[in-house]
């Protein structure tokens, strides 16, 4: 899961991660006060931040026209000016797609005067199944080229997941960042707080891009987590009643919420020929063959081991409802599952949902025999396959045609 | 000889009470296989039976261990609790755990794996993966060790060795197998998750020290590198044919199909990379699914 820049602020603040001051705004109403405050607290400049789930806002696009999805608002009344123009609108940045997201939250920030800028991560090294935090002293950039063109200038640290993060590493951490003085030792707290987010939290990764060195009007250094993004273990959300309230439904596909529900795991993709699959590798398979034969997968669909009725009803309901779809290709290997029950929830869901393209079904397992039967006497026009390659093609031609 | 297990081996099954785990406890016994005692905490002195055979449940594993001699275990606890059940049967001294459960969350798995550093005696398999299954003598090769999901017919006794992260892809793998009447030595499902106890790479050396495996099917899929670091093994010291498949050249990146481990981020991770490293390796590259058995068998 997901969650927004505000929001994952929030939890850095609770483990003692210094940010800058900022106000989350739902409504154009709460912008003013919220603008208000931050002029109040001495901050020259106004920032005006989408919230959405994806990155390169600031150089995102509305779909009114309006330019960039953060805004260094001048005054209060630009601020809320700007605010006019961006919630409630479609932004679309290169991490979105081209159809966008609605901004529904905005940030509303203090103007830093940005001296330093810094990247620090913590994320699972999956190589050694230990936490690893990365820093860089490239901050704000993407830091995939940095590691490509400047794999020196990534600073790593694993840590012991037995005693956690010790004081030395955050040290050598701030030490490589060149942090000095007090922001040396501010710097220490943040990162020790960053590990903790992290850990405490179970957070798939913590990433802050940048973390700054800020100029206070005072003539004050500080160093804050300036951007942040924080991304959960879904697995272990069940002990994290709090973070669980921060899910936003908005950032997340219709269809995949509706599949949720029925414990079907679905990703929309661009294609038009949907599959339908018992099991997460076999469903990635099933993907790639119909794409090997020249097609285009238009989703991914796992249904589970033990696939029920009602969840092979559902599925066809989500498949149709993308109206790209002009084909269905069912792999199912029915293990331990009877093939015959499949066979059964396939037909009574091509009844009820009226079908009218063409559905390719590849069943092998236990059962088969009864199952192909009642597929073939079902009266309903089903072209069946006998290996994958063989659906795959048949479904991959019933669509070209 | 096959690798991890014989068809002899004594199994526990921690949650045999669950519904999941009772079920595929029964498939086990169907197929032959050696269930022992089953653990359930509050269920000590109780039975589980099935097929006129009664189990007998324990409270914890080392009594289950010490009262019947098991040496592996097959976990199907929830997840909240599972790595302590994990742990559990570390303790005990079990020569296999295989953690069944899916969804067990990341930071438990980390804390197992470092809580389990050093321990030569317990090979963890998994969590969130189908099993093991030596295949027997048997029809439809009963008489084998099941321990796990996996399908027990599907197999047949013989020298290929099978490992994969994904269920349903390796049944995939052994059905083409059996239908062309070639049979398994082991085969062995590491599981979709990103921390597991037991790597492409370990199994990959366990079947090619194994005098009975005469050829491997290897099946990965997108995320991490596991496939990779057990392809640059092959490619120096392997002295058996690997043919394989990578699922999810058409994944997007920064998804997750299904597994949590199945993720391309950071632009590490993709089908390209791994397909790249089987083939400097000399591995066989299954173009499609379809052809996974039919790529090693022109190998040997």
């Amino acid at each position: 899961m997901n969650i927004h820049e505000y929001q994952a602020k929030q939890l850095l603040a609770k483990y003692g991660v210094a940010v800058p001051l900022e106000i989350p705004a739902k409504s154009l109403a709460e912008v003013r006060p919220a603008a208000d405050k931050i002029a109040a607290s001495g901050s020259a400049k106004v920032v005006v931040k989408s919230q959405i789930h994806a990155g390169g806002r600031g150089k995102g696009t509305f779909k009114s026209g309006f330019q960039g999805g953060v805004k260094v608002a001048g005054s209060v009344d630009e601020a809320v000016s700007f605010a006019e123009k961006m919630l409630g609108q479609i932004l679309v940045t290169k991490q979105t797609g081209a159809d966008g997201r609605k901004v529904q939250t905005l940030l509303i920030s203090e103007g830093a005067k940005i001296k330093k800028e810094f990247y620090l991560a913590v994320l699972l090294d999956r190589a050694n199944s230990r936490p690893l935090i990365m820093a860089s002293t490239e901050g704000g950039m993407d830091i995939e080229e940095v590691a490509e063109k400047h794999p020196e200038k990534i600073f790593k640290e694993h840590i012991d997941p037995a005693v956690g993060i010790q004081p030395f590493q955050a040290r050598k951490i701030a030490a490589a960042l060149g942090l000095k003085g007090d922001l040396f030792n501010a710097g220490v707290k943040l990162i020790i707080g960053v590990y903790n987010t992290w850990w405490e939290c179970d957070a798939a990764m913590v990433e802050l891009n940048p973390l700054a060195v800020i100029e206070l009007r005072d003539g004050k250094e500080i160093v804050v987590a300036l951007d942040a993004k924080i991304s959960l273990d879904d697995n272990a959300l069940y002990r994290h009643k709090d973070i669980q309230e921060m899910r936003d439904l908005n950032e997340e596909a219709p269809l995949e919420i509706e599949a949720s529900k029925f414990n079907l795991n679905y990703i929309k993709l661009d294609g038009n020929i949907a599959c339908l699959v018992n099991g997460a590798g076999l469903a990635m398979a099933t993907m790639d063959i119909i794409q090997h034969f020249g097609g285009m997968p238009a989703n991914f669909l796992d249904v589970g081991g033990g696939a029920s009725k009602e969840q092979v009803t559902a599925a066809f309901k989500i498949i149709l409802s993308d109206p790209n779809v002009k084909g269905i290709l069912v792999n199912i290997f029915g293990g331990i599952m009877d093939c015959n029950v499949i066979a059964t929830g396939i037909v009574a869901a091509v009844k009820e949902t009226h079908l009218n393209i063409p559905l390719v079904v590849r069943l092998e397992g236990n059962n088969v025999a009864a199952g192909k039967k009642t597929l073939a006497e079902s009266g309903v026009a089903i072209i069946t396959g006998d290996s994958m390659a063989d659906a795959a093609q048949k479904v991959v031609k019933a669509v070209g045609k | 000889m096959s690798i991890l297990v014989k068809p002899n081996t004594k199994i526990l099954v921690q949650g045999i009470t669950g519904s999941f785990g009772a079920k595929h406890a029964q498939l086990s016994i169907d197929y032959g296989s050696q269930v022992v005692a089953g653990v359930t905490p509050g269920k000590g002195g109780q039975f589980f039976e099935h097929g006129g055979k009664k189990v007998p449940i324990f409270d914890t594993v080392a009594d289950a261990v010490k009262q019947t001699g098991a040496t592996a275990s097959a976990i199907f606890v929830p997840p909240p609790f599972a790595a302590d059940a994990i742990l559990e049967g570390s303790d005990a001294g079990l020569e296999v755990v295989v953690a069944i459960t899916e969804g067990i969350p990341v930071r438990d798995m980390i804390r197992v794996k470092r809580a389990m550093q050093g321990n030569t005696k317990t090979r963890l398999i998994g969590p969130n993966c189908p099993g093991l299954v030596t295949p027997g003598e048997g029809k439809d090769s009963h008489g084998g060790c099941r321990i796990g999901i996996a399908p027990g017919y599907i197999h047949k006794k013989g020298n290929i060795g099978v490992v994969s992260r994904s269920g349903t892809l390796t049944y995939e793998a052994v059905w083409q197998l059996t239908s062309r009447g070639v049979g398994q030595s082991t085969c062995v499902g590491i599981g979709g998750d990103p921390v597991n106890g037991t790597s492409h790479l370990d199994v990959i050396k366990m079947f090619n020290d194994d005098p009975e495996t005469k050829g491997i099917i290897m099946i990965g899929e997108i995320g991490g590198s596991a496939e990779e670091e057990a392809a640059e093994w092959i490619k120096k010291n392997c002295k058996k044919p690997v043919a394989g498949f990578i699922a999810g050249a058409t994944a997007p990146p920064g998804r997750r199909m299904g597994h949590a481990g199945a993720i391309v981020s950071g632009g590490k991770g993709t089908a390209a990379a791994k397909i790249a490293a089987f083939k400097d390796a000399g591995i066989g590259i299954a173009a499609t699914p379809s052809e996974m058995a039919d790529t090693l068998l022109k190998m040997m």
